[in-house]
């Protein structure tokens, strides 16, 4: 038990072991292990032997017990989540291939299956309109919240004065829920007394006044720089992450190469962003598609073809109209959209050990 | 220019140093940094001002003053605040006995499946890694009808009956102990993915130490790893109870229409209109009573939200 609480005396969670870390992959941790076990004297030859006994002979035995005994700590979890997650989403395809609208369970008929529900979505012009208002909100919301999360994240990298007061400010809007965000933006957008309006107003610029959320051409922008000024915040904690993490040789060696500010920036800097743009990109999509709260509060369960998104379509379509068969095979196209971004994105970072 | 120090690491870069090499560092534009700064501070703080405003003052007030400027002119009340508290104070109590058990679930079934998947090592543990992870993923839109058909057909309130007997029970807690169970179960994959990237920073070392001096892989986790989880357990709290506290998509599809009495905030926040009439100051109150626990732990613990996100 000695060696035990030399090691943990030693070894705080906060420093982390270089060669564990980074887990670039087994083979380095391992080396890593071997060379401080050879530095020691007694207790780390051991170590040594008993890994090098594990990866030879015994490994069949040694890895089916442990195994055996991780079991008990990730399956009950593990069934939990899979049943809700994954059965769920098996149950919910199976729903889309009936033409169930009734009450409790649609009847479950392999002969009666059929992509039906599919068809009538790609034959419906408004399944068309929230798609493609789905994906307007995606791309915008998402590239907008990175450049204007990158240009915050810089702004406070200046070795600014109270620079936590700022960056807990920028985050704040993050931390309300959407019902709650949702609320403050109807009354920002209100037509007469709103703070949009009124400023416009005061401003002498009342021609560019308008009806925000009720005007259809300014319906779906409304919403995206509502949601922008609520997640913006968090590109820029990532961001801000991300360049705390580039040397400062970096900067030097630009200047000295007499790059300017913005060819530092667009060159050196920003091409070492591309692990931060990518894992911010991939969640802030997560957030748009689940921004059918804020539309749900702001609208009711119809926002009109202008702002329709496919969450919203799906709810309305199963929740409001009893359509439970459509509104399923509308929630799977939408699960194969998150899933062609997510795939990709877990793939590279299971590639790079990062998973 | 210096010359370099010989091979900083990051760690040892002070922000000095960093400052050498910042783009803003003359005077003059230092002074329009700021001014930059301060004016993103009220872009981001307007509707809050704005909203927090607007609840001070009287329905007749916010119709003629400009929205952002304190009631001084005579409007001021108190009156949207009693109402909304009065209102919301039910679904308040709901969110709380929701929230709570179903954030510490939630994170513990999080470190533990954490810790059986990443230092206790096996062959084919990435295909469950993965699933796990991918779990955070999956737009909720495409499990709401299941997930509604089965909290449909399952009575809760005749499965747990035993309980309502009890004092202090009430039969819409089936409803909330729905809401519970879903919240955990889709809260496994975050927090398994928080505690995944904390365990990987544990030394291997340390782990293997134990286990020669042969503990088992139970005591391991209960007298190692479980102690020094104690940050990550902050974050991954602070997060799941935001997340939970602000959810308002399960408590429309799981809870019978409009909730009834197990309705929690967000839920009877979103229905609190003045009948016909929109009374914006009630539902400003409103919003603040809403987001009063989660601006408080945010406030409190901000940092640790911060890196809990930033991860």
């Amino acid at each position: 038990m000695q060696r035990l609480k030399d090691v943990l005396r030693r070894i705080r969670p906060g420093e982390r072991e270089p060669g564990r870390g980074l887990r670039a992959d087994g083979g380095e941790v391992r080396d890593e292990n071997r060379a401080d076990g050879e530095a020691r004297t007694d207790g780390g030859a051991t170590v040594t032997g008993e890994r090098a006994e594990s990866e030879t002979g015994t490994r069949g035995s040694l890895l089916s017990s442990d195994f055996v005994q991780s079991l008990p700590f990730w399956l009950p979890p593990f069934l939990l989540m899979g049943f809700f997650v994954y059965g769920a989403i098996g149950w919910n395809f199976v729903i889309s291939l009936t033409d169930f609208e009734g009450l409790l369970l649609p009847e479950y008929k392999l002969s009666a299956f059929d992509f039906e529900m599919y068809r009538q979505a790609f034959g419906d012009p408004s399944f068309w309109t929230a798609a493609r208002n789905t994906f307007v909100l995606l791309v915008a919301f998402t590239g907008i919240c990175l450049v204007f999360g990158l240009l915050l994240a810089i702004l406070v990298d200046q070795d600014i004065r109270f620079e936590n007061t700022f960056r807990t400010i920028y985050l704040l809007p993050m931390s309300l829920s959407f019902v709650v965000t949702a609320k403050f933006w109807a009354w920002m957008y209100n037509a007469q007394y709103g703070i949009v309006n009124v400023t416009l107003r005061q401003l002498g610029l009342d021609f560019l006044t308008t009806q925000w959320i009720s005007n259809p051409q300014t319906k779906l922008a409304a919403v995206i720089f509502a949601l922008i000024w609520q997640f913006s915040g968090y590109a820029m904690v990532v961001y801000l992450a991300g360049l705390r993490a580039i040397p400062t040789e970096h900067y030097e060696a630009a200047r000295v190469d007499g790059a300017s500010t913005l060819k530092m920036y667009w060159r050196v800097i920003l091409p070492q962003l591309r692990a931060s743009t990518m894992g911010a990109a991939v969640v802030l999509m997560v957030f748009a598609l689940k921004a059918f709260d804020f539309l749900y509060v702001m609208f009711g369960n119809n926002p009109g073809p202008a702002a329709d998104i496919l969450a919203t379509m799906m709810f309305r379509e199963a929740f409001g109209s009893n359509n439970w068969a459509y509104g399923s095979a509308i929630a799977i196209v939408l699960f194969g959209m998150a899933l062609a971004v997510v795939a990709p994105y877990l793939y590279s970072e299971y590639r790079r050990g990062e998973l | 220019m210096s010359s370099p120090p010989a091979n900083p690491t990051p760690e040892q870069q002070s922000r000095r140093e960093r400052f050498r090499y910042a783009v803003v560092n003359a005077d003059r534009s230092r002074v329009a940094l700021y001014a930059v700064l301060a004016g993103l501070v009220a872009f981001y703080l307007a509707p809050l001002e704005a909203g927090l405003m607007t609840a001070f003052k009287t329905t007749d007030a916010f119709n003629r003053t400009i929205p952002f400027l304190p009631p001084i002119t005579g409007g001021f009340t108190i009156e949207p605040w009693i109402i909304a508290f009065e209102t919301l104070w039910n679904g308040f109590i709901n969110s709380m006995l929701l929230a709570i058990p179903a954030t510490i679930l939630s994170a513990g079934l999080g470190s533990i499946a954490a810790y059986g998947l990443t230092t206790i090592d096996w062959k084919y543990q990435m295909p469950i890694v993965a699933l796990f992870v991918a779990g955070i993923f999956i737009p909720y839109q495409a499990v709401l009808v299941p997930l509604s058909r089965l909290f449909a057909i399952v009575n809760t309130p005749e499965l747990l009956s035993f309980l309502w007997g009890l004092p202090l029970m009430h039969e819409h807690y089936a409803s909330i102990i729905n809401l519970i169970v879903a919240h955990v179960a889709y809260g496994i994959p975050i927090t398994f993915l928080l505690f995944r990237g904390y365990y990987q920073s544990f030394s291997e070392e340390m782990i293997e130490a134990a286990r020669l001096d042969g503990a088992s892989v139970f005591s391991i986790y209960r007298n190692i790893v479980l102690p020094l989880s104690k940050p990550m357990f902050a974050v991954t709290l602070i997060y799941q109870f935001t997340q939970i506290w602000n959810d308002l998509l399960f408590a429309l599809v799981i809870l019978p229409s409009g909730g009834g009495a197990a309705a929690p905030i967000t839920l009877a926040l979103n229905s609190l209109t003045g009948g016909m009439i929109t009374t914006f100051n009630t539902q400003m109150a409103g919003a603040f009573v809403a987001a009063l626990p989660t601006l408080i732990v945010y406030v409190l613990f901000g940092e640790q939200f911060a890196k809990g996100v930033a991860s």
